[in-house]
């Protein structure tokens, strides 16, 4: 019996991988029209400084979409991010201008205090039985209160600590290549999706989170303690935030407490849009990225075009939409 | 279905590019606000405008979708710069966090012009500001008088790290703590839209019973202070800050004492001519004084007043 249901397993995820790979196509291919179009009706558009812009634009969406992807192939959700990323940033702040540290401490802090977090919305999911909607819904909550709370409803300046810009704004390639001035968070970026990559298709985690999203009852019967696997998915996506927060507290060299909430929206439309789909069990790490790419290229052409910031969102919002649609016809064709 | 989808993607991408604006001699000035979570911004909007037709330069008029989305003015801020404009007309969301990204500009040579919120830098090569200091003296002053100099009050601000944010703050403070040795400060909390400045507003007065004023520092406090005070119907006096019809109203009806106005289509004006004046080679002042009026029911429909009211 336990045989079978192995087989079909595997088989299934032979075919998953085909079906996102289709999907990865028709997401490249959206992102190159994108930029073919904005660099034919603009000039400005694809001058080398403004693709910087679009990169360090992209970094900390891209970043939280990555965690987001773990999470959600595996039929969860986490409404969280935005405000987890907060809240470490604020933890940073914390360890960093309060209490005088040095930045390996801070660096630290960011990703210990992401962990925990999310390991606390994994737990609230597996052993409570919470709806992860519910669960991270709540914690997105808590967390947006605390981060006003610690920070005194104020930012925390990184002012006394030295080369903290050096995570994100501040260009290291530069010492190397003198003329290309991409900024470390953008390395950052490709350096966590690699990674991540490598651990959704190659590693026992991603092997887990897959079953997790295609069958968790099946998984469950073939003796996978699918507990302990939800709270380390989620842990990790909370790891991912810690990063993101270090990201975007070094660009704006502060923690600031009253941002974040409304990020976790965009995150999931990177997943989305790159072809993940909702209902868990498909996705690949690089069509978030693809997806994030989408988003900022999109938001970057039509400010370089002068359109409107209201049409901006609009535009998103059907592209969303859009990719949906295209995601569940491909399904229907597999 | 497919050929469907790509012709309807093209009629799409045409239209954007038709409806899109094109620059051609005239100068060209991005003005990056801080959005338009208030009415406050499309005033300022209204006086920038009529000021690039005057003398004939083109901008656009641009912000965050909340006051909180740094990040985001930055990357408007960078999408800006790339557009290559003659000048540039910036209101920072943190005054501390976003001068590094100023200099970016700077080291392009293009013309810097804040207001609303300075910035704490040289670069600016001018700030089209309200004394806030001085108009938040001024509001306190006139909350002084109404509680007959002495009592407890309270403030609601906007937030604490935007110049105007910090400026009323402290000029509505120091001047009660120097001026008014009777009167106390019992409660100041921080809120930037108009609900959530109602709540704050009516835990305070749950929290101080004995409490007779209390001052809203932007528009969003102003009409949530407003909100409460309608909807406890404490006798408290309440003093606002910018104008908008739910404040107006407001004044009308006796819920607010009465309000500081900026003059928010002053400054729109301001930033506009002063970066024209810029692209010229003309020298401009470290600070242009846009000023503001303290403003209730007996002067509101005087023309002066009037016209830096908006709805």
């Amino acid at each position: 019996m336990s045989d079978t249901t192995m087989d079909d397993k595997r088989g299934s995820l032979t075919n998953l991988f085909t079906v996102s790979a289709l999907q990865k196509v028709v997401a490249f291919v959206v992102l190159i029209a994108l930029i073919g179009f904005f660099s034919v009706a603009n000039e400005n558009f694809a001058r080398w400084s403004n693709v910087i812009n679009i990169l360090q634009a992209t970094a900390v969406n891209g970043v939280l979409g990555v965690g987001c992807t773990f999470v959600i192939v595996s039929a969860g959700i986490d409404l969280s991010v935005g405000t987890l990323m907060t809240f470490t940033a604020v933890i940073t702040g914390v360890v960093l201008t309060f209490w005088g540290m040095p930045m390996w401490a801070g660096i630290f802090a960011a990703l210990a205090t992401g962990t925990f977090c999310g390991s606390v919305s994994g737990f609230i999911i597996a052993k409570l039985k919470i709806p992860p909607f519910i669960a991270t819904l709540g914690m997105m909550q808590c967390l947006r209160g605390l981060s006003l709370v610690i920070s005194g409803v104020k930012p925390i300046y990184f002012n006394d600590t030295e080369n903290y810009s050096l995570i994100s704004p501040d260009s290291s390639i530069t010492l190397i290549f003198p003329n290309i001035e991409i900024p470390n968070g953008v390395f950052v970026m490709f350096g966590v999706a690699v990674l991540a990559a490598i651990i959704l298709s190659k590693s026992i985690l991603g092997r887990y989170v897959f079953a997790l999203g295609s069958n968790e009852e099946a998984a469950r019967l073939s003796g996978v303690n699918v507990d302990f696997w939800k709270i380390v998915t989620y842990a990790l996506g909370g790891f991912i935030c810690g990063i993101a927060g270090l990201l975007i507290s070094s660009r704006l060299n502060s923690a600031q407490p009253a941002l974040g909430q409304g990020y976790e929206l965009d995150a999931i439309a990177a997943v989305v849009i790159g072809g993940t789909s909702l209902s868990g069990g498909r996705g690949t790490v690089l069509g978030t990225i693809i997806g994030a790419f989408i988003m900022s290229v999109l938001n970057n052409g039509l400010r370089i075009m002068s359109v409107e910031e209201q049409w901006q969102v609009v535009i998103t919002g059907i592209i969303i939409i859009v990719a949906v649609y295209v995601d569940n016809m491909l399904r229907k064709k597999s | 279905m497919k050929k469907t989808i790509l012709v309807s993607a093209l009629a799409f991408g045409a239209t954007i590019a038709a409806s899109a604006p094109s620059f051609a001699d005239e100068a060209y000035f991005p003005i990056i606000s801080k959005g338009f979570s208030h009415q406050f911004w499309q005033a300022v909007k209204l006086g920038a405008e009529d000021a690039a037709k005057a003398n004939s330069v083109k901008i656009t008029f641009e912000g965050p979708a909340t006051e909180a989305m740094i990040d985001k003015q930055i990357d408007m801020l960078n999408a800006a710069i790339a557009k290559k404009p003659q000048g540039l007309g910036f209101a920072a969301l943190d005054s501390k966090a976003e001068v590094p990204l100023l200099k970016k500009a700077a080291d392009q040579k293009i013309p810097i012009v804040a207001f609303d919120s300075g910035v704490d830098s040289d670069i600016p090569l001018t700030t089209c500001t309200t004394d806030n200091l001085a108009a938040a003296g001024a509001a306190a002053d006139k909350m002084a008088a109404a509680i007959g100099n002495e009592g407890e009050i309270g403030a609601v601000i906007h937030d604490q790290t935007s110049a105007t944010g910090i400026g009323r703050r402290d000029g509505f403070v120091n001047r009660i703590k120097e001026k008014y040795p009777n009167i106390k400060i019992v409660d100041l909390q921080y809120a930037n839209d108009a609900l959530k400045a109602a709540e704050d507003v009516k835990a305070m007065l749950q929290a101080h019973p004995k409490i007779k004023g209390i001052f809203g520092s932007n528009e969003g406090a102003a009409i949530g202070l407003a909100i409460a005070l309608k909807e406890t119907k404490a006798k408290v006096v309440g003093i606002g800050y910018d104008s908008g019809k739910k404040q107006k109203d407001a004044i009308n009806d006796g819920t607010l004492l009465g309000s500081i106005t900026q003059n928010p289509v002053g400054i729109g004006k301001c930033v506009v001519e002063s970066l024209a004046k810029a692209v010229k080679g003309e020298k401009l002042p470290k600070v242009i004084d846009t000023g503001y009026y303290w403003y209730d029911k007996s002067n509101m429909s005087d023309a002066k007043v009037a016209a830096v009211l908006y709805d």
